[in-house]
């Protein structure tokens, strides 16, 4: 901004100078610094020209076709269902909900998929240069041909091979513990906490807090005098105690079982198979990449250091979790970012299997409401 | 004297070509669409992708169906040939803007009459060429005997359809709930619901009948009785062309009065000897009815003999003569107790 209100009254000064004296026009017409500043003026109406013509233009052509556009819709009801809803949401909420409904989904999904995909991504990646030769190799293969597969492949065989091939709701497969699995979806016992799950949520990250700041006191005693404090009874007292704390007091929660009604299991939890598919698909397809970034990275920390880690006596364990992963992680983290982006745009591949994520619930309905309306019959 | 001579000259010569420029006037430009279809030789019609008993591509590249038949007559009716038409495939998303960006003259695909469609997408609905209705198609030996049956049932249904909007409002106005599975497309929607990913498919009930036979097992597999909404399916044309939309409703007319006069693809030839001035005067042999819509007076004589009448092409394409075996039902004739009935010709 600085740089622009600069040119600015430069350019200003310019002209009024060389309008007090018109001798100086011929000066300002070669002063670079003054050509500079009348171009990039000249540039920046030409862009501002352009901006109006294509919103303009863009405008007429949809009144002369007679289709709407402006975000008046977003307040009036949407009129559907969809199957999964992380937010409240019926056939008359309106359309923002059903946007929200959408965000959510996506959300749901890269999450979760992104903390998958870190972890089997490094487990892949370390595996990568593992000494063993079947490890290493087994993991060389993963990495190859997941990641050479088309993700829209590997999500419809997930979904159409896999998930399709499980049996009818009555004939479901019993997992144990009151969870069913069927061509529905995963059936699992739900959780009902009778003060609302925020109470304990909190209590958790109170003792996790504790507990990491238990852990930096026993590291800054072990600098300061080589004492080794025994922390882990402690930190777990705390992440467990406090949690267990606000059960006692909140009241235990108790367990929604999932149970056969006439069509499908009613109650419990219900995982539904097109977002089973698509976190399998976008986990193990972003896995294999990250498994590289992880394998490049730590290629990359120079072979002193395994060394010199050898020769303090660490374990190859120690020797990677202490001093090549924290190198690693500088050359890692920059593509792992980008990975974690990718994972996220590519779940919009959700139309495919019906999952319903931003893409799939929202650019239907815009395009719906811009004109191009319910279709089929 | 000159002067107010050739004044009144001038005058009388504009008093006798007034009228013939208003009747070349009349005669060139009442339809616009009219115009270019002449023009061009060819009409083009828009349809769908593929849809048994309305229009589906055959081996050779040919096209059948109710939908597809129309626009045989369509193009009869103002070419004089019935194979003058392009068929162009479109599927549910792109149907609307090809009619309203001229790449189609007429949009013949299954397309529900509605309010919203008829006022504020800039499109007309000249007629019906078949009332349908949403139905629900379950696996026989189900729990669910009739719709009411399918409280807390999972329903396959193609995403953006009416058919989504009908089903959510039909569930909720009845204090039911079920669990929507969508997809985009309608063989996906075909493939959940064979492999048992829902336990009821729904769209409209021809379309399911015709779905239907694509199945492994047909005969596993029944169509409850009760239709949940109105789905009028009919042509449609762009607005601001009143003359096209003309014709369009005139050509289906002409379909179902000359079932109701008994005129056939077959005697439509002899018809000139008929005595009946109803059969006279469709078929243009009496009075200038044809020319009202800038066509010549045999636009129905053509229309008929392409294609035949309205119950030909019915029971060819969904009726006995189909292996969709659909009854007539609400499409019979008004005087057999059905919904089609057509402004007589006067």
């Amino acid at each position: 901004m600085e740089g622009i209100a600069a040119k600015a009254r430069l350019l200003v000064q310019t002209l009024v100078q060389t309008w007090r004296n018109p001798k100086a026009w011929v000066d300002a017409a070669y002063d670079p610094r003054t050509r500079a500043a009348v171009f990039q003026a000249l540039l920046l109406l030409a862009l501002i020209f352009f901006a109006y013509e294509v919103v303009s233009n863009t405008a007429a052509n949809l009144k002369k076709q007679n289709i709407a556009s402006g975000f008046g819709f977003l307040n009036r009801a949407a009129g559907f269902e969809i199957s999964q809803t992380l937010v409240s949401y019926s056939s008359k909420s309106s359309y923002v909900a059903a946007f929200m409904v959408g965000l959510t989904n996506t959300l749901l999904v890269s999450f979760a998929g992104i903390v998958l995909a870190t972890l089997l991504g490094f487990m892949i990646g370390v595996a990568r240069l593992s000494p063993n030769w079947l490890v290493a190799k087994l993991a060389l293969t993963y990495v190859e041909i997941v990641r050479n597969v088309p993700l829209l492949l590997q999500l419809l065989v997930w979904y159409v091979a896999v998930l399709r091939a499980l049996p009818l709701p009555q004939q479901s497969l019993a997992l144990g513990a009151g969870s069913f699995v069927d061509v529905r979806g995963l059936h699992l016992p739900r959780l009902i906490f009778q003060s609302g799950i925020l109470p304990v949520l909190i209590a958790l990250l109170m003792g996790a807090a504790g507990a990491l700041y238990l852990r930096s006191l026993a590291a800054r005693k072990k600098l300061e005098t080589g004492e080794t404090t025994p922390i882990v009874a402690r930190s777990a007292g705390l992440i467990l105690g406090l949690p267990l704390l606000a059960l006692i007091v909140g009241g235990f929660p108790s367990l929604d079982f999932p149970r056969l009604g006439l069509y499908n299991f009613e109650g419990g939890l219900t995982i539904e198979p097109e977002f089973m598919a698509l976190l399998l698909g976008l986990t193990i397809y972003t896995a294999s990449f990250i498994a590289e970034i992880v394998r490049s990275g730590i290629s990359g920390v120079s072979r002193g250091q395994w060394e010199a880690a050898n020769a303090l006596g660490l374990a190859r364990g120690d020797t990677l979790r202490l001093v090549i992963i924290p190198q690693a992680m500088r050359i890692i983290i920059p593509p792992l970012t980008n990975q974690y982006l990718n994972l996220t745009k590519n779940s919009s591949l959700a139309v495919a299997i019906g999952y319903p994520d931003l893409v799939s619930v929202f650019s239907g309905t815009v395009l719906i409401k811009q004109g191009k309306p319910w279709r089929s019959s | 004297m000159a002067a107010p001579r050739a004044a009144l000259i001038r005058t009388f010569v504009a008093a006798l070509l007034l009228p013939l420029m208003i009747a070349g006037i009349a005669t060139a430009s009442q339809s616009a669409t009219l115009d270019s279809v002449r023009a061009r030789g060819v009409l083009a019609c828009g349809v769908n992708t593929g849809l048994a008993g309305f229009s589906a591509p055959g081996d050779k590249g040919e096209w059948t169906g109710l939908d597809a038949d129309f626009c045989r007559a369509v193009a009869a009716a103002v070419l004089k040939d019935a194979s003058k038409v392009r068929f162009v495939p479109l599927n549910a998303k792109e149907r609307f803007t090809a009619l309203q960006s001229g790449e189609v003259d007429l949009l013949a695909r299954n397309t529900t009459w509605t309010m919203s469609r008829d006022t504020s997408l800039g499109l007309n609905f000249p007629g019906v060429l078949y009332y349908d209705g949403q139905a629900f198609m379950v696996r026989k030996g189900s729990f669910a005997k009739s719709v009411a049956d399918l409280n807390g049932a999972s329903i396959c249904v193609q995403t953006g359809t009416t058919n989504e909007l009908n089903v959510a409002d039909y569930f909720s106005t009845k204090g039911m709930t079920f669990r929507p599975v969508v997809f985009e497309r309608l063989v996906e929607v075909l493939a959940a619901y064979i492999s048992g990913r829902c336990d009821a498919f729904t769209t409209d009930s021809s379309q399911l009948i015709s779905e239907r036979t694509r199945l492994p097992d047909p005969s596993g597999h029944e169509v409850l009785p009760e239709l949940i909404s109105k789905e009028p399916l009919g042509p449609a044309v762009r607005q601001g062309d009143a003359g096209w939309a003309n014709i369009v409703r005139w050509t289906l007319y002409a379909l179902v009065n000359a079932e109701e006069y008994g005129i056939t693809k077959a005697n439509v030839a002899e018809m000139s000897l008929s005595p009946n001035p109803e059969v006279r005067r469709l078929l243009g042999f009496e009075g200038d009815y044809g020319r009202g819509m800038g066509l010549d007076n045999d636009w129905a004589l053509e229309a008929i003999k392409a294609v035949g009448n309205y119950g030909e092409v019915f029971e060819r394409n969904l009726g006995q003569g189909s292996p969709l075996k659909i009854a007539r039902g609400r499409n019979a004739l008004w005087k057999d107790g059905g919904l089609m009935y057509a402004p007589p010709v006067r």
